[in-house]
């Protein structure tokens, strides 16, 4: 009898499952999904159509699918990484297929109660993939060039598909969470260093031919990156979204204008009031305050995700927790520095507060995933 | 994977240490994301406070009428029309399904007009209009008015968008205006805020894009408070747009319709000048395409029907089209030749056909020879050998001198799209641009025409105007701006010997009039106004086979200039038939049409052509799609 095995015995079965749950985090997310129904209840003027109701309904169904993926041991869901990870690929090179031929294009399938983005579903079958992966992979092969290639082809084959749709914000979310879990597994750093080194250098000599007689790129292709880069030097074309989203945060001050009370968001003059640019209308109105709460409650889940992780000596578990609370990190992240102007525009919504579905649903499963790590984690004595 | 626990101790140590750093980066980056939103939100709170009260206050671009365009008598060929259009606000589009439904009924608002709608209320900016439908009919457009409350959001709007009447007539002098693309923007050195209107229309082709400056007129302003939903509340300030300013063309409406009607389906040009003023009456190519369908942007489709056809009637061939202008350029080659005492206009010269130069053999289309001819009988005949005897007397230098005195080889200043200077060659002119020394042969071929000297349909005008007046005529286009009446350019004397100009319009008078001569089948009847002209007929190729047994794109084009009254000329004709054949039989048939009905203002009597033809003409005449008149009169006053 293994070690891992003997340890088994102590895991809890059953119902009794349910009080070994990582309440805490049950409790942030909820409160972060909250803040997000009080602001589409602000922006559609203090109602509940059309957009508080619907994304309360989605978050009670998100939450009964948490609490039964969490039900389901954790080497279930490792055992089917692989096939999960296929099966969003299929279904992304389908879309990919589909919305050429078909009606204009589409990056989604019509689920009937919602649209699901195979993207959004390749966000955490990568996880569970890589973190299954180093689970069964021997401590050390981890560093060795062969097997890093394997899991850098398995991250770029869907960014690749994905970048081509175009969607710039999910292939970055999809390379840097891929890259976390390899650094969690404990992939060498030199291999982190050479590529960051190898970005920073092709990046500088692209910038630093310009002018230049050996120019690397064409002249509109400067102005291009110019425009991306610098939205703010045309104010009413690309600039547009993220000037009147400066302009929404500044004028909410310490404490803001009081709820409901914002002129900003609510004005229409930010097109993406209640997705994208939702975090402006929380800014306006509870300012300061209430945008720094936010982020508190944000990086509360991310604490308790890695503390759950850090006690886990189960390694997929403890992988995938970390995978997981980094996409989410990721997410809110590339979308508060996007509305703060920080970085370019590029489409990521704020997680659990941007009305939409398919993200909120695979968000709330992929924490399935973590409870489950949590609850089915080897205890016993060492 | 089953582990030892030595083994899984070691990779829980690993994770731990490395989750740490993860977490430790992760907290950073929300710090520094914390350290921002107060850089914002308290630090700049008071500018983003006074930035957020100027979002209030909108200012609206307000659209001038652009400048109509009238002809020589004051009708209108290109004028603004109103449209009527429907547009929805993203904010009042909540009952957009309704909405879309009852237009639907209302006015046959097709399924994928209510998609675009759909999508661009989407993807539409803050409180940017979306609009529904444009060009609605007057009918359509009250029927929306009067259902106005069951229609939530729908606003209608009056706008004002470019029509030219006379459809094809203009396309190629006046041209056409189109939507502001991004395009034309990046051309720009300064943007004019006008551009930014949406829909705006801009010159794109012709007179419309040369004069743009001119027609465009000043944006108004309109400056407006909005209340929280980016509704407007009132209206602070309001200044009127500038309208651009009327121009007047010398064209006559009624003669370009003639003369677009005239060429028909040939891919042909024609130019006819005042002889005193240098007027532009009219400027024909066809075939023409509607300026109309590009005003809104035009179809794909379309466009691309444009561009394939062989014909290609997009370019103004009038400007556009340069042609080797045939022996209609043997009036120069015989004034420089008179001018350098290289010959009398008495002299005569021997054709046997041919004649041989540098072991080459040069011919005269008529392979038998035409015996012993002076200047006048060259012209009458076209004698090819007579004027290859010219260029080896005067030489280049002296041609090229008198094909641009009388206006060859440049270009005028005309307000009109891609004009082409066509090209009067020297010695110099081949040493920069072929690198060899200029050949006699050369200068051969530059005498009747052909070889490298290329000119234009407005340029062959000009120079017959000025063959006419013996002064140095150039083309006006533009009559006069905002009611201001545009000078007449030139009119010096060219100072050539009248007594060897009279020998040049003799001759060209007996083309048309000696039963000898090349379009003696075209001449006038009506001896007050009988015509001066010269046929020629240029290749395409270079060896010579019957028109009729090779390709229409190799067959020779056919040209022919000519001015009347003989004795008092008034005006200037020029016609080349692309891939026509003979200019006799091609061109001066439709140069006589061109001129009579310049003379008579109108469709010409029948008394003007010789009695014999009486009948073909008045069935060629009936059948032309022409304008403003009786169809049951044309040339029945002495028929």
């Amino acid at each position: 009898m293994s070690y891992l095995e003997s340890n088994l015995k102590t895991i809890p079965t059953g119902l009794s499952k349910v009080l070994y749950l990582n309440w805490a985090l049950i409790v942030l997310l909820s409160a972060v999904a909250s803040v997000g129904f009080l602001m589409l209840y602000s922006n559609a003027g203090g109602s509940f159509q059309p957009w508080a109701e619907p994304q309360m309904k989605r978050f009670a169904l998100g939450m009964v699918a948490m609490l039964m993926i969490a039900m389901v041991p954790i080497w279930f869901w490792r055992n089917i990484a692989g096939l999960a990870y296929i099966g969003s690929f299929m279904l992304l090179i389908f879309v990919e297929f589909f919305g050429h031929v078909g009606m204009g294009a589409q990056r989604w399938i019509d689920l009937g109660f919602m649209r699901l983005q195979p993207s959004e579903l390749m966000k955490i079958s990568l996880v569970m993939l890589l973190a299954a992966y180093y689970d069964w992979l021997p401590l050390e092969k981890v560093s060795r060039p062969l097997w890093v290639i394997i899991p850098v082809a398995l991250i770029l084959l869907p960014t690749v598909l994905v970048l081509k749709q175009p969607d710039l914000g999910t292939s970055l979310l999809l390379v840097t969470g891929g890259a976390i879990v390899m650094l969690a597994a404990g992939v060498s750093w030199w291999y982190f260093g050479a590529v960051i080194s190898l970005f920073v250098g092709m990046v500088s000599a692209v910038f630093l031919s310009r002018g230049t007689p050996w120019q690397l790129l064409q002249d509109y292709q400067y102005r291009r990156i110019d425009t991306f880069l610098d939205p703010s030097a045309d104010p009413l074309g690309a600039g547009y979204h993220i000037t009147q989203a400066k302009i929404a945060l500044g004028s909410g001050g310490w404490t803001g204008r009081g709820f409901m009370q914002g002129t900003q968001s609510r004005l229409n003059f930010l097109p993406e009031k209640h997705t994208d640019f939702i975090f402006t209308t929380l800014a306006e109105e509870f300012g300061f305050i209430g945008g720094i709460s936010l982020l508190a409650l944000y990086a509360g889940v991310i604490i308790f995700c890695l503390v759950s992780a850090m006690n886990n000596k189960d390694r997929f578990g403890s992988l995938v927790t970390i995978g997981i609370a980094a996409t989410f990190f990721l997410f809110f992240a590339v979308n508060m520095s996007m509305v703060m102007g920080l970085m370019p525009v590029v489409g990521v919504p704020l997680p659990l507060v941007s009305y939409g579905g398919s993200a909120m649903l695979v968000l709330l499963a992929a924490f399935g995933i973590v409870q489950s790590a949590h609850v089915h984690r080897p205890r016993g004595k060492r | 994977m089953r582990r030892s626990p030595a083994e899984t101790a070691t990779s829980a140590r690993k994770i731990t240490r490395r989750a740490l750093f993860l977490g430790g980066s992760q907290l950073a980056f929300m710090g520094l994301l914390g350290l921002r939103m107060r850089y914002l939100q308290v630090d700049q709170a008071d500018k983003f406070r006074l930035l957020a009260e100027d979002n209030r206050i909108g200012d609206f671009l307000l659209a001038p009428a652009r400048g109509l365009i009238y002809d020589r008598n004051g009708t209108l060929i290109a004028e603004n029309e109103q449209t009527f259009r429907i547009v929805i606000r993203p904010e009042d589009a909540e009952e957009l399904d309704t909405v879309l439904e009852k237009l639907e009924a209302l006015i046959g608002l097709s399924p994928e007009e209510q998609e675009r709608v759909r999508k661009q209320l989407k993807d539409a900016g803050p409180s940017a209009p979306v609009t529904i439908a444009d060009r609605l009919s007057w009918e359509a457009f009250s029927l929306i008015s009067a259902n106005g409350p069951a229609l939530p959001g729908v606003t209608p709007e009056v706008g004002l968008s470019r029509y030219y009447p006379w459809h094809n007539d203009f396309a190629h002098v006046v041209g056409y205006v189109g939507p502001v693309s991004s395009y034309d923007i990046s051309k720009m050195e300064t943007v004019d805020p006008l551009y930014k209107i949406p829909k705006f229309q801009l010159g794109k082709f012709g007179v419309e894009a040369q004069l743009e400056d001119t027609l465009k007129g000043g944006a108004g302003l309109r400056r407006v408070e909005q209340n929280a939903y980016g509704r407007i509340i009132r209206e602070l300030d309001r200044q009127e747009g500038q309208p651009g300013a009327n121009i007047q063309l010398t064209v006559d409406h009624k003669l370009q319709n003639f003369v677009q009607a005239r060429l028909g389906g040939e891919s042909a040009s024609a130019v006819i000048l005042d002889v005193e003023t240098g007027d532009i009456l009219a400027a024909g190519s066809t075939p023409a395409f509607d300026p109309n369908l590009f005003v809104r942007g035009i179809s794909s489709a379309d466009y691309r029907a444009l561009l394939e056809n062989d014909h290609r009637p997009l370019p103004a061939k009038s400007v556009q089209g340069a042609y080797p202008p045939g022996s209609t350029f043997k009036m120069v080659t015989a004034l420089a030749a008179l001018e350098a005492d290289a010959v009398d206009p008495d002299e005569t010269v021997r054709c046997l056909g041919h004649i041989e130069y540098g072991g080459r053999r040069f011919h005269c289309w008529k392979r038998a020879g035409h015996g012993n001819l002076n200047v006048v009988g060259s012209l009458r005949h076209s004698c090819d050998v007579f004027y290859y005897e010219m260029a080896q007397r005067a030489g280049i230098e002296k041609i090229a001198e008198m094909g641009r005195r009388l206006g060859l080889g440049q270009d005028y200043d005309l307000p009109l799209s891609g004009v082409s200077s066509g090209l009067m060659p020297d010695k110099q002119w081949k040493l920069e641009n072929r690198g060899a020394d200029w050949l006699v042969g050369d200068s051969l071929n530059a005498s009747i025409g052909q070889g490298f000297v290329l000119a234009t349909p407005m340029q062959l005008a000009v120079m017959t105007a000025r063959i006419a007046t013996n002064r140095e005529i150039i083309p006006r286009l533009l009559k006069s701006v905002d009611g201001v009446e545009q000078p007449i350019r030139g009119g010096e004397p060219l100072g050539i010997n009248e007594n060897m100009l009279r020998s040049v319009r003799q001759g060209m008078f007996e083309v048309s009039n000696s039963n000898r001569g090349t379009a003696f089948a075209s001449r006038i009847a009506d001896e007050a106004l009988r015509m001066s002209g010269k046929t020629g007929t240029s290749q395409v190729r270079s060896t010579v086979v019957d028109n009729s047994e090779v390709p229409w794109e190799q067959r020779d084009h056919a040209l022919f200039v000519a001015f009347a009254p003989s004795d008092a000329p008034r005006y200037a004709v020029s016609v080349v038939v692309e891939h026509g054949g003979g200019g006799s039989s091609v061109a001066a048939p439709i140069a006589r049409d061109l001129m009579l009905f310049a003379l008579h203002g109108s469709v010409p009597p029948l008394s003007s052509y010789p009695s014999s033809q009486r009948n073909t003409i008045r069935e060629r005449l009936e059948s032309l799609p022409i304008i403003g008149q009786d169809p049951e009169k044309v040339g029945r006053s002495q028929a």
